[in-house]
């Protein structure tokens, strides 16, 4: 679920209201493995690749791209998981608290990670999580997997594996979650 | 949750809020395990400490909270000041907040201070103890170490031992301890209780032997022999063995069980010196963790968004609790 996108589009403490289904969960399904294939060529195997969800939504979308990762190399890649929290520009201008403890166990110097989140939008998630990474040690290369790019950047980031480009209004919210993807909006 | 200042158990608004601080503890804990044990949260962020009682552990966890959360850090302490010249606490408050700080951290002899510090100045301000009054930041330890320890406080028999009158932390522990469940015994002398304890959702007993099998937590006070103005033990030595937990009396608790103590201890007479070093014992984790929890609680306060609210409306809000 995109909580993290949905606490900080106003209105705060809303509802998201879903209006229209962009995919369905067979869509996800071979989105999944389109990427799984992509992360595969890419970077010719799965040898020192590390897969980082970043919290919440994208914790989700990293087990699935490591379940079809598995089926498709016979590698077993353990999904760790980050919180930008700490990280973010904005605090200060708004509650920002972790959703969850970050758990990042790999040493990640001279590794190529795969940075996988739900909703790419303003760039400032991923901004944050860039200089997180920092902190656990030095990879070879930051990949960035992502469910939907619904546009709108604010800083020069671009994703590697994209699910599905997305146009969207900045007022309007986008929902992955396990059954699909629905664009809507926050009411109070 | 936002709060402007922690200067009681009692500002975080019961259980929820105190739950809220142990699991945003949680992710510093985390922070202060890496090999580069800082986040960038409070960057351009100024605390600053205000000390006008002897402090090392307090003053030392305060201000490594601060700077693994990348805020720069002031230190006041009196021996150095000019409170020597006779500076009243308001313009020493008024003077650190015109430096530009955020927080400014409290401790003083009297109860109260950091109240009275909180209605003049915008920045927000921690109780880091004040007299007998409160010493919110080590309760919340407290009970982060003992949910470490056991999982969580609900249901627990804390039994809280030695001198409860002079000690802040018995305050903030009863306050803190019995709003996440836990049912506590304070096991004392009765001149080292509190003239009254109506109110205290506590039980007391004079007698350790009697209660101990069924602690799931002895929490040791230590005897503050400088609070002390009056007669309230015959020796030393006699407290030791009715109250002092001795090896004999630790050897009785569960292996399950936990031993606190807020520090610094007094070996050999609230606690056996090989006591303090057994597996029960808690004392090293509690310190460990009290820089998580600051963390935490200055994480909370200088990084959450909306600001404190005008001084003269908090004057009155704090009129209209009392």
């Amino acid at each position: 679920m995109a909580e993290r996108e949905r606490r900080s589009a106003p209105p705060y403490g809303g509802v998201f209201v879903p209006r229209t289904r962009v995919m369905e969960r067979d869509d996800l399904h071979r989105a999944i493995w389109r990427m799984a294939h992509e992360i595969i060529e890419r970077n010719h195997g799965l040898d020192g690749v590390e897969l980082i969800g970043l919290q919440t939504g994208g914790v989700a979308v990293a087990e699935r791209l490591g379940e079809a990762l598995f089926a498709i190399e016979q590698v077993s890649l353990p999904v760790q998981t980050l919180d930008v929290a700490f990280y973010r520009d904005d605090i200060g201008l708004r509650p920002v608290l972790p959703e969850a403890v970050t758990d990042i166990t790999a040493d990640l110097d001279g590794k190529i990670v795969v940075l996988v989140d739900d909703v790419l939008f303003t760039g400032r998630t991923i901004r944050a999580a860039l200089n997180a990474l920092g902190d656990y040690g030095r990879p070879r290369a930051v990949q960035l997997a992502v469910m939907i790019d619904r546009g709108h950047r604010e800083l020069p980031i671009r994703p590697d594996f994209v699910g599905k480009n997305l146009p969207t209004r900045r007022d309007e919210v986008v929902d992955v979650h396990a059954d699909g993807v629905d664009l809507g909006e926050m009411r109070k | 949750m936002t709060i402007a200042d922690l200067l009681s158990i009692d500002d975080l608004g019961g259980a929820d809020g105190i739950e809220d601080v142990l699991r945003l503890t949680d992710s510093f804990v985390e922070v202060t395990e890496r090999s580069i044990p800082r986040v960038p949260a409070l960057r351009g962020k100024t605390v600053a400490s205000l000390f006008y009682e002897d402090s090392t552990r307090t003053r030392m966890s305060f201000e490594t909270a601060a700077k693994r959360l990348s805020a720069d850090t002031m230190s006041f302490s009196v021996a150095s000041s000019s409170v020597k010249k006779g500076e009243s606490l308001r313009d020493t408050a008024l003077t650190i907040e015109a430096m530009g700080v955020d927080a400014i951290v409290v401790r003083h002899s009297s109860s109260g201070a950091p109240h009275r510090v909180a209605g003049w100045v915008d920045a927000a301000v921690v109780n880091a103890g004040d007299g007998w009054h409160e010493h919110p930041t080590q309760a919340l330890l407290d009970c982060y170490t003992i949910r470490q320890r056991l999982g969580g406080l609900g249901g627990l028999h804390i039994m809280i031992v030695g001198d409860v009158k002079h000690s802040r932390v018995a305050r903030s522990d009863v306050a803190a301890f019995s709003a996440l469940g836990a049912e506590v015994t304070l096991v004392a002398p009765p001149t080292l209780l509190p003239p009254s304890l109506e109110g205290w959702p506590v039980r007391v007993s004079h007698d350790l032997d009697t209660v101990l099998p069924g602690a799931d937590v002895v929490y040791l006070l230590r005897m503050q022999q400088e609070r002390m103005t009056e007669a309230l033990l015959p020796t030393l030595r006699e407290y030791t063995t009715r109250y002092g937990l001795s090896r004999r009396r630790a050897e009785r608790l569960g292996a399950g069980a936990v031993v606190m103590h807020p520090g610094p201890m007094n070996r050999g007479v609230e606690i056996a010196p090989e006591v303090a070093d057994l597996p029960q014992a808690a004392i090293i984790d509690q310190v460990r963790n009290g820089v998580a929890v600051r963390m935490a609680v200055l994480y909370l306060l200088l990084g959450s968004g909306p600001e404190k609210v005008p001084t003269a409306e908090r004057l009155v809000e704090q009129a209209g609790v009392a």
